[in-house]
């Protein structure tokens, strides 16, 4: 285990640990961050492998911190991670969103805790789904992916990396505190299965006015130190990097060409599981753990003879709503399970229109594992 | 014959940017005293990245200097410059920020550095004042000033900068006023030279806004004489009582020290030993 994660391997690990060694397998170089529950064992592994991978492990003295060292690393040429829950994203948003705004590729781990404040820190909740998305400043996108398992926190993190680089933006894994911390089976992929993204980088200095923003398609990133004379800020700036702080139609532009880089590769980027979708009468939407008491609902139903199919988006942001509108002209009704009051329940719902009937169902108990029976109840009750 | 006269400085300046400081200020002295130590010292530009804040500072570098520059949030300069330079140590990093940025908002990230010891140089600029939002009173300003949100006089105690960076683990501390300017350059020369976390404070003119406080409104020359006249080097300064030092502003190179170990060196280091661990 000296220059990178063996691949074709089995092992049994933790998710967070999975996390940490996805991260070194997707060529992580670069890992920042600050102890809080229940994300600590992913900077507890890498303060020891990434030296071993010629890597850079930093305690930093606050969330603010862990992000922009992440971002300063990602622009020295590096891939680069944080990991943290819901009170570091809250402190890391503004960093996050000129992580955005420089787009620049880096990873940012959350694995979720009971909340709001300080909460419950060992508690699984499904609590910042929405402040990943709209938790900085502004408008813009954000990619965020839904792991269920550790074998998913490796694959996940590496996924994550892979889009961060094409996309030139910042990627969430958006995790919780029962993912974190179960162990399970992981495999680590073959050789010839791994598939790892690059950034497209600047190659050559092109004069005072290269176009290295704002390109939907992905502009090239002048990475430092190499005489490329990146021009980088960020406020609101033109193709060239260049600040116009009041023309709103430069704004104007910079927003827009910010978030179609991500909804015009919506395709590219969103993922779906759906599992017994195809006769379904009822879709039961869920993402992350949740997906896995899901999973069981479905083979109890179909056991007893209803008709009831999973709909699990991998990718919760950018939200999948072209495939919600379809999934709704499906079915009869969805039912929308998320470990919170509903954070993406108002998302499905308009995506669903008027086509289907659109039922929220958090866990009887917040920050518990939904029995399947609860979720069979609510399907019997609305068939 | 017209003769074309080229500033011999200006290729460090990515092209023909208009400088968007008020009149008076002293961001050109200090970014001429920046330029003019890497042009004393003879090194390639390119190999220099600048990263700086939100604040009248963070302009003297972004975008006018043409090399890698890098201007982020507010307050919080050292910590993107801290994981750039961990990434990339080949290149000198050079942070330009003001008083406000350090030591208010950017407090935090400012005393950690001093304490890594990361191979950074620090250009602070302190006015004394928020310039930018509207003559808001700031950690460095002085005891009893009237600011826009202290009409009363402001009730709190200036931090001295140098004597935090001091305090707090910087190993290469220097103070100038914009007055200064030659000592300066050859401070900032010695700072980008040393291997580990220097820190230049440089009490600046902000005719602007802090003139408007002590009566000198729209007055740089004022400020600047008055600069002159207050400065005392630090070795008279050891020599005399606190009182006859009370309203001075004490300037030169407070410490120099070669001996304590820099981060980047040490992380490679520990690179070294993870590995040779894991051969065992």
């Amino acid at each position: 285990m000296i220059n990178n994660s063996k691949t074709n391997k089995t092992d049994f690990l933790q998710g967070n640990i999975a996390c940490a060694e996805g991260a070194i397998m997707a060529g992580c170089k670069f890992f920042a961050g600050y102890p809080i529950t229940p994300a600590s064992e992913i900077a507890h592994h890498l303060s020891k492998r990434m030296f071993e991978v010629d890597g850079t492990f930093i305690q930093t003295e606050d969330e603010i911190a862990a992000i922009a060292n992440i971002v300063g690393a990602s622009w020295g040429g590096v891939k680069s991670m944080t990991a943290t829950s819901g009170p570091g994203i809250s402190l890391m948003q503004e960093n996050i969103g000129l992580a955005v705004a420089t787009e620049t590729p880096c990873v940012i781990v959350n694995v979720q805790r009971g909340a709001p404040s300080t909460g419950s820190p060992s508690v699984h909740l499904q609590g910042d789904i929405l402040q990943s998305k709209f938790g900085s400043q502004g408008d813009y996108q954000i990619i965020a992916l839904a792991p269920a398992s550790p074998q998913e926190m490796f694959d996940f993190t590496i996924k994550a990396f892979n889009l961060a680089e094409q996309f030139r933006t910042p990627v969430f894994v958006l995790s919780d505190s029962l993912v974190g911390h179960m162990r399970e089976r992981v495999n680590f992929p073959l050789q010839e299965e791994l598939i790892l993204s690059e950034r497209k980088k600047l190659e050559h200095y092109q004069g005072i006015h290269q176009k290295i923003f704002l390109d939907e398609e992905v502009a090239p990133m002048p990475v430092f130190g190499k005489g490329l004379k990146a021009n980088i800020t960020g406020s609101t700036h033109k193709e060239d990097g260049f600040r116009n702080v009041s023309d709103p139609k430069i704004m104007d532009n910079a927003i827009k060409k910010l978030t179609n880089k991500i909804l015009k590769h919506k395709e590219e980027i969103i993922e779906i599981n759906e599992h017994e979708i195809d006769d379904a009468e009822v879709a039961i939407l869920s993402y992350g753990l949740t997906s896995r008491a899901v999973l069981e609902t479905v083979k109890i139903a179909r056991k007893n003879g209803i008709k009831v199919g999973s709909f699990r988006p991998i990718t919760v942001w950018p939200f999948p709503e072209e495939e919600v509108e379809k999934l709704s002209r499906r079915v009869k009704t969805i039912i929308v399970c998320e470990n919170n009051l509903g954070q993406l329940f108002p998302f499905v719902k308009s995506a669903a229109c008027e086509h289907c009937k659109v039922i929220s169902l958090p866990p009887k108990v917040l920050g518990t594992l939904y029995y399947p029976e609860e979720i069979l109840e609510k399907i019997k009750e609305v068939i | 014959m017209e003769k074309k006269i080229n500033h011999p400085l200006q290729k460090y300046f990515r092209g023909p940017i208009n400088y968007t400081t008020c009149p008076g200020c002293g961001n050109g002295i200090i970014s001429q005293a920046i330029l003019w130590a890497i042009e004393d010292l003879a090194m390639d530009f390119d190999k220099f990245a600048f990263v700086s804040g939100i604040g009248c500072s963070g302009w003297i570098p972004s975008p006018s200097y043409n090399t890698d520059v890098l201007h982020v949030t507010h307050g919080r300069s050292i910590a993107f410059a801290t994981g750039l330079k961990l990434a990339t140590p080949n290149i000198k990093v050079i942070v330009t920020a003001g008083d406000g940025d350090t030591s208010a908002i950017g407090g935090n990230h400012f005393i950690h550095a001093c304490r890594r010891n990361i191979d950074l140089t620090m250009i602070c600029v302190n006015n004394q004042i928020y310039g930018m939002t509207g003559g808001q009173v700031a950690p460095s300003t002085p005891y009893h000033s009237k600011t826009t949100t202290t009409p009363y006089g402001s009730i709190e105690r200036p931090f001295d900068l140098s004597q935090v960076a001091i305090s707090a683990g910087a190993t290469m501390v220097a103070r100038w006023t914009t007055f200064q300017a030659r000592q300066l350059r050859k401070s900032i020369a010695k700072a980008i030279l040393h291997n580990g976390f220097s820190f230049i404070e440089i009490i600046s003119q902000c005719p602007v806004q802090y003139g408007k406080v002590i009566g000198k409104r729209n007055n740089a020359v004022d400020m600047l004489m008055d600069y002159k006249n207050r400065s005392i080097n630090v070795r008279k300064a050891k020599k005399l009582s606190p009182d006859e030092v009370k309203d001075k502003i004490v300037v030169g190179e407070f410490i120099e020290d070669k001996q304590v170990p820099e981060l980047t060196q040490e992380v490679k280091r520990l690179r070294k030993e993870a590995v040779s661990r894991c051969q065992k």
